[in-house]
């Protein structure tokens, strides 16, 4: 019964990688950019719904809300401010940006702030036992997976049934052609970087109410696990982010079940090597013969 | 006489070198510098060690490593335990320390080479964070409390292991296997159809990068009472990479010099980490921005004498900046 306990918990913190995933993977598949900064959107938005239920006292449902659209106009104005300019420039260049992007959040925010960490109340959401087939079951979990569950399903919708939905997809695709056939290529960039940090700020209220302990560097390592589980279902495609956060959140909470609980970050990293050697293109990617 | 006039640059620059190195000893024997001082210097000669090791795997083979902590911790650790629990002399310690890293370097780079561009960099990452938690759960070097080392790490080992990384690097980028590494920065598709074995040079160059790290790690470790695994996380590697991105990908010159500023910046602020780590992040994104290329570009400080021999460059787009 404990190995389903801890399936549970594998999906709940799975969901959470998941809903981090999606905005690495949509930004990858966009502009060919690792995010590094995307870890600490999700922290970002941790705060703002850690505020926003304290200070402002605002309902759970509230809070997320106002955190996600914090968080899109905070992705939108990194990606104006840092990422834009090097749009033509070479990708180490991109990737050095958006290194120094993340610590620059970081860092600001333990300068603004410090570094104290913070913790949830724990009186956010009812919190019910739920027996089945022996196993507990905490309805926090439970609406965890709702929410992520929900958010991805709006996604979909997003994506392939809106105009801006094909307008991403048609960018992700071929920017130049994008571009003739009349997309505002820049315009849906940003669309691609709001949607995605609201996912993430989204993951970092879930996370909140779930873990309670939230700090300023509390992005860093769900941020690079994320962009494993991203990688592992095949960077730049949408459903292979949620498969592979929640792969990854049931590999660790597994690793964690036999034992080694002190080896499940390195879980994670031994996951991304085995991937990217065996299988780079992910679980759900194509093979891409490479043209001379 | 040719061959003294090819090597004059070669043998007055190590002349240049040694007379600082006599001229800091004296001033550290006479007690004019003090501790505060010579920690700075030996802190910035590791970091030479360090950036110039990478500076091989990214600047002139262009394999974007970002898990360069990794073998620092590797080459510290070995060294650590064969001076602390097998009681070998300083210099075997050093010596196995590169060994090991290089050992490590190799176990890596054969299977994760294969990789390009941003992948290689997330599964050297990865792996930096793998040997990062090995030794966090390793009980024989003390898990995450560390492990006890002597002081050992003195001006002249800093300053000679320094001078040997520098010389082997300058040689072998000079060389028939250092311009092979080259043309693999340059086009790695072109460079396999003239018939270089990519990844023989690229593993090259891995291991040789991997072993001055762990070098570098062994005076490291031995610089400071204890060691633990907390030193080598991955903003370890961001350091490193600061160091050679900031200096300009493919210059030596251009990274030793960052690693001597950012080295003496860091001193500084050390009291206020802080503002230490948010001055490091403008400066990525303002070098990033404005001159993407880094401070010194390709060039080495060395063609600003003698201008008949002008390192080329590597591929530029349109703006004069170097694809990578």
């Amino acid at each position: 019964m404990e190995l389903i306990q801890q399936l549970v918990n594998g999906i709940s913190l799975g969901s959470i990688y998941a809903l981090i995933a999606l905005g690495y993977t949509m930004v990858y598949g966009i502009v060919k950019l690792i995010n590094f900064a995307h870890g600490d959107v999700f922290m970002v938005g941790s705060f703002v719904g850690f505020y926003s239920i304290t200070v402002l006292h605002l309902p759970f449902l509230v809070s997320l809300i106002l955190s996600m659209a914090a968080c899109a106009v905070f992705g939108v104005l990194i990606e104006r401010i840092a990422y834009k300019p090097l749009r033509n420039a070479t990708r180490i260049a991109a990737l050095i940006t958006a290194i120094g992007v993340s610590l620059l959040i970081e860092y600001g925010f333990i300068y603004v702030r410090g570094a104290q960490p913070e913790a949830y109340p724990g009186d956010v959401l009812p919190e019910h036992a739920i027996q089945i087939f022996g196993a507990k079951i905490n309805s926090q979990s439970l609406l965890i997976l709702g929410v992520s569950v929900a958010l991805m399903i709006i996604l979909q919708f997003i994506v392939h049934k809106t105009k801006i939905g094909k307008a991403m997809r048609a960018v992700s695709f071929d920017a130049e052609a994008a571009r003739l056939m009349g997309i505002n290529v820049d315009r849906t960039i940003s669309a691609t970087f709001a949607i995605g940090s609201a996912l993430a700020g989204a993951a970092g209220v879930v996370f909140g109410v779930y873990y309670i302990k939230i700090e300023p560097l509390m992005g860093v390592i769900p941020g690079l696990k994320a962009f494993v589980a991203a990688v592992l279902g095949g960077i730049g495609i949408i459903p292979g982010a949620m498969v592979g956060g929640l792969l990854l959140g049931v590999i660790e909470s597994l690793v964690s079940a036999f034992g080694y609980s002190l080896w499940r970050d390195g879980a994670a990293f031994i996951v991304l090597i085995l991937i990217l050697i065996f299988l780079p293109s992910g679980l759900f990617g194509k093979y891409k013969r490479e043209k001379v | 006489m040719a061959v003294f006039k090819q090597a004059k640059f070669f043998w007055s620059s190590i002349v240049i070198s040694l007379v600082l190195f006599a001229v800091v000893q004296i001033l550290i024997t006479g007690g004019m510098l003090n501790l505060f001082y010579v920690n700075t210097l030996v802190f910035i000669a590791i970091n030479i060690m360090l950036a110039v090791s990478l500076h091989l795997i990214i600047g002139i083979t262009g394999q974007f490593s970002i898990g360069h902590a990794g073998f620092l911790a590797v080459g510290a650790y070995a060294s650590g335990i064969i001076t602390m629990k097998l009681e070998m002399p300083f210099i075997s310690a050093l010596i196995i320390g590169g060994i090991v890293a290089a050992i490590a370097g190799f176990i890596i780079g054969f299977p994760s080479l294969r990789l390009k561009g941003d992948y290689l960099a997330i599964a050297t990452l990865g792996f930096g964070e793998i040997v990062r938690i090995l030794f966090l759960n390793l009980d024989y070097v003390g898990g995450a409390s560390g492990m006890q080392v002597n002081h050992l790490t003195t001006w002249p080992w800093v300053f000679g292991c320094m001078l040997v990384a520098i010389l082997v690097i300058v040689n072998f980028t000079n060389s028939t296997h250092g311009r092979a590494c080259i043309s693999i920065r340059e086009d790695e598709t072109a460079a396999d159809a003239m018939g270089i074995n990519t990844t023989y040079y690229k593993v090259t160059a891995f291991v040789i990068g991997a072993f001055f790290a762990g070098v570098a790690g062994g005076l490291y470790a031995h610089n400071f009472y204890i060691i633990q695994p907390s030193n080598f996380g991955f903003l370890k590697s961001f350091d490193i990479l600061i160091f050679v991105v900031l200096g300009g990908l493919g210059s030596l010159s251009g990274s030793v010099i960052a690693a001597i500023l950012l080295t003496v910046i860091s001193t500084f602020l050390q009291d206020y980490p802080e503002t230490r780590m948010i001055i490091y992040s403008l400066v990525l994104i303002v070098v990033m921005l404005y001159r993407p290329q880094g401070l010194m570009g390709t060039k080495e400080i060395t063609s600003v004498f003698s201008r008949g021999q002008k390192l080329k460059g590597g591929k530029k787009d349109g703006k004069g900046q170097t694809v990578a």
